[in-house]
């Protein structure tokens, strides 16, 4: 009898907080809509998510790059540098390492990918089809976000296209 | 029974909610426990939110410095300063040692009382916290965009460094005063012959704008009282320094009551300006002592230790005009200047008033030369002269006052455990609240500049007993929160705290958080052992000693096989980070290495020392949960016997 109240009690206290709670539903910031990629069939394999690689520019700040039918130079040659510098702990130019090989890169990747899989590491591995299958493939090793600048970024790209 | 008394709760905080969760805007019920109004709402950050104000509370005994952020009391960071600290390697790894050396030898522990925040033009400013060590007296400067210890001076001829740090209001100086009066320079002596011979010193520390560094510019060399609590002039007293002595009978025995005879005590105002001018005049002397100056150095990520052997000494006695004597009733402990600069209080932590002073009627007693006599050549004001009023029976041990920019000051009360606010001005009293148990500093973020953030008020307590789930017969100490934005005060929080929470700074987190450096860059690295790239890692033999250069990111190391090492070596990692992204630190450690882990942020280089203990083959691994492959981060060293023809071999991958 005693716990019978006690709950008709609990029931309406509830009732109260509930009319009055619009404003902490405004407050939650957990209940966003699913990652769009979750909307979409799957890419199931890496072949089948590089199938239109040509299509693919990748999720990050770039959306254009114009590549001159040459290769410059001193560009590559200042990618080369920044590769050394901020990549070869997880990248060897010609042997799968932690990551894959750089070499013929331009033949399997857009040039705005690559930027954007540089610039944008966490976003890609979440919602770009080949980053993700890529992720999976090498064990789930992250790729690090090491805070390049676009230039320097656009530089390596310049670079890569020497590795063929 | 017991659920029953649970229900009971539930419903009666179910329904309390209710009435007030409906009453946004509506009038403050001022006198409300904390039951009964939206408390929880106001001290609660939701999950991703960021807190309103940064609050940086000293561990006391801790030797520490604890980043909480309020209102929600969250702790964030405890940042090493006095003490050593295994979780971050502080005084462990090579590049820290140093910051912990002084005159005395290295020491791996101190008490830390009073931070202080940099100001310009008397307001915060966001770029250092200062902080003693009471017991071997130091200051350390703490930045506030690395949130490292960056810089610590000993200061000679001081001994219990209480009346410290507090910064002038452009930081041109951090001022430190001594609570011990001792033979000055030290000295074999009777204990009982030290009425007239001991002496306090005040020393006045230049800060360097751009970088923050310290320099002991001169030390007024004071009669030998006890030196308890200073804070700076600012507006029109800027230039001034004022300081609380308690022990103006110099006992040197039972000071519990030997040091409680006189009516009076003085506030000491040392006029600074003053000062730099007898020592612009070559008025000084300069005498001979021994004191360490640390400094790491945020590109070689490593500090050095320097040993300085003189400072310059002014004897008020001879010099006019530099100090003065303000009477002040019954051993005062706090000193507090009021926003405006106009109000000194002081805190007679025996009376049973408050006493505030007039930095006006103060220059007008000068100016008038209206002395009441001298003690040791120090002209004495009157105190009918200086005083402006006195708070009457505001409560029972008074000692701690600040502000809130509004025209309010708030006293904390220790032995009535209380906290009253009053007006000044009128000096009566308008509110007061309890606190949970015996409460020391207070904090109002800005408080102790021109322009207090007069929002919440925290209150830092000595005793904690019932407050919390019992500990065993350790308990954590604690703080609380107020909010003071009404005319009442009202307690919001209470939060566990490190070590004492002795006193604290605050500012708002936008002062603070833009700066807070992200990332080491690795073309800033300087360290001379640093390893920018894997192809560079390698490992140098030089006699018995070996310097590995290793390099970490996610999840490996380079190299992470070493053959070669050989009984009797004594092999140094030096260590880099090679990330480039914001909260990706690592950390390392040897099996049975004699020393802390390295916990390495990055782009930074750590280093610790080894000493093989025996032949075989040592594992080493990530010890900061770094990625999906954390647990695969991991390497081996194989340890020969001495003699052994085992070449030097560093590979990863097998290459």
């Amino acid at each position: 009898m005693k716990s019978n109240k006690s709950t008709y009690l609990i029931l309406i206290s509830l009732l109260f907080i509930a009319s009055c709670g619009s404003s902490t539903q405004e407050k939650d910031n957990t209940s966003k809509e699913p990652p769009k990629s979750m909307l979409k069939s799957e890419p199931a394999t890496l072949e089948e998510a590089e199938r239109d690689w040509k299509d693919n520019k990748g999720i990050g700040p770039v959306s254009g790059v114009e590549l001159a039918a040459e290769i410059d130079q001193k560009m590559a040659e200042e990618g080369k540098a920044v590769y050394e510098a901020k990549c070869t702990a997880c990248h060897k130019a010609e042997k799968q390492f932690i990551g894959p090989a750089p070499k013929g890169i331009m033949a399997r990747r857009t040039p705005e990918w690559i930027m954007n899989m540089i610039l944008n590491p966490e976003g890609m591995v979440a919602e770009d089809p080949i980053a993700k299958q890529l992720l999976i493939k090498f064990n789930g090793s992250p790729m690090a976000n090491q805070n390049l600048t676009e230039q320097e970024a656009r530089t390596v790209v310049e670079y890569f296209r020497t590795l063929n | 029974m017991n659920m029953y008394k649970n229900t009971l709760i539930i419903i009666a905080i179910g329904i309390s909610m209710a009435i007030t969760s409906c009453n946004n805007g509506g009038s403050k019920k001022s006198n409300a426990g904390a039951l009964s109004g939206n408390v929880a709402e106001r001290v609660y950050v939701a999950p991703g939110e960021h807190d309103e104000y940064y609050g940086f509370i000293s561990g006391g005994f801790s030797g520490q410095l604890a980043v909480h952020g309020l209102p929600s009391g969250r702790l964030f960071k405890v940042i090493p300063v006095f003490s050593v600290d295994a979780e971050k390697g502080y005084g462990f790894n090579e590049e820290t040692k140093p910051m912990l050396e002084t005159s005395f030898g290295s020491i791996p522990w101190d008490d830390s009382h009073h931070p202080d925040l940099s100001q310009t033009n008397g307001e915060i400013d966001g770029r250092w916290c200062f902080l003693n060590a009471n017991n071997t007296p130091r200051i350390a400067r703490i930045s506030l965009s690395t949130f490292e210890t960056e810089e610590i001076i000993e200061i000679p001829n001081s001994a219990g460094n209480h009346s410290s740090a507090f910064v002038t209001e452009n930081t041109e100086y951090v001022v430190a005063g001594t609570r011990f009066a001792v033979p000055v320079p030290q000295r074999d002596m009777p204990i009982e012959e030290y009425k007239g011979n001991f002496k306090g010193a005040v020393s006045f520390i230049k800060i360097d704008q751009e970088t923050g560094n310290m320099n002991l510019e001169f030390q007024v060399l004071m009669p030998g009282f006890n030196y308890d609590l200073g804070h700076p002039g600012r507006g029109n007293s800027h230039g001034w320094f004022f300081f609380t002595t308690y022990n103006t009978e110099e006992a040197n025995t039972l000071l519990e009551v030997n040091a409680s005879q006189n009516d009076k005590d003085f506030i000491a105002a040392i006029n600074w300006k003053k000062a730099l001018e007898y020592v612009e005049q070559g008025k000084f002397q300069e005498m001979k002592t021994k004191y360490a100056h640390n400094v790491y150095d945020e590109s070689t990520h490593a500090a050095s230790s320097e040993m300085i052997k003189t400072v310059k000494v002014l004897d008020p006695s001879q010099l006019p005009g530099l100090v003065y004597f303000l009477p002040t009733p019954k051993s005062p402990h706090g000193c507090d200047v009021d926003p405006t600069g106009e109000y000194i209080v002081g805190a007679g932590k025996l009376a049973a008033a408050l006493t505030v002073h007039s930095f006006t009627k103060m220059l007008e007693a000068i100016d008038g030369q209206k002395f009441d006599g001298e003690a040791y050549g120090i002209p004495i004001l009157k105190y009918e002269d200086v005083v402006a009023g006195v708070v009457q029976n505001p409560g029972l041990g008074p000692l701690h006052t600040e502000f809130d920019g509004r025209g309010n000051a708030y006293t904390t009360f220790f032995i009535s455990s209380e906290v009253v606010k009053w007006k000044l001005g009128t000096w009566e009293v308008v509110d007061r609240k309890p606190t949970y148990y015996s409460v020391g500093h207070l904090m109002i973020p800005g408080g102790n500049s021109r322009k207090p953030w007069g929002k919440y008020l925290v209150a830092m307590n000595k005793i904690t007993k019932d407050r919390y789930l019992p500990t065993g017969p350790e308990m954590c100490q604690s703080a609380q929160l107020y909010d003071i934005s009404g005319e009442k005060m009202e307690l919001l929080l209470d939060f566990p705290t490190i070590g004492e929470p002795h006193y604290a700074a605050g500012a708002a987190a936008d002062v603070i958080a833009p700066k807070s450096k992200k990332f080491y860059k690795l073309e800033e690295n300087k360290h001379p052992y640093a390893t920018k790239s894997e192809k560079d890692a390698k490992v140098v033999r030089d006699g018995n000693t070996v310097h590995v250069y290793m390099t970490m990111i996610r999840s490996h190391f380079a190299p992470d096989n070493i053959e070669g090492i050989k009984m009797g070596d004594r092999v140094y990692f030096h260590v880099t980070n090679l990330e480039q992204d914001f909260d990706v630190p690592h950390g390392i450690s040897m099996i049975g290495a004699n020393t802390s882990e390295l916990l390495i942020m990055p782009g930074q280089t750590e280093t610790f020392a080894w000493e093989p203990k025996g032949e075989g083959v040592w594992p080493f691994y990530c010890t900061d949960f770094c990625s999906a492959l954390h647990q695969e981060m991991q390497g081996y060293v194989r340890v020969s016997a001495k003699g052994s023809d085992v070449p030097l071999k560093w590979t990863l991958d097998g290459e």
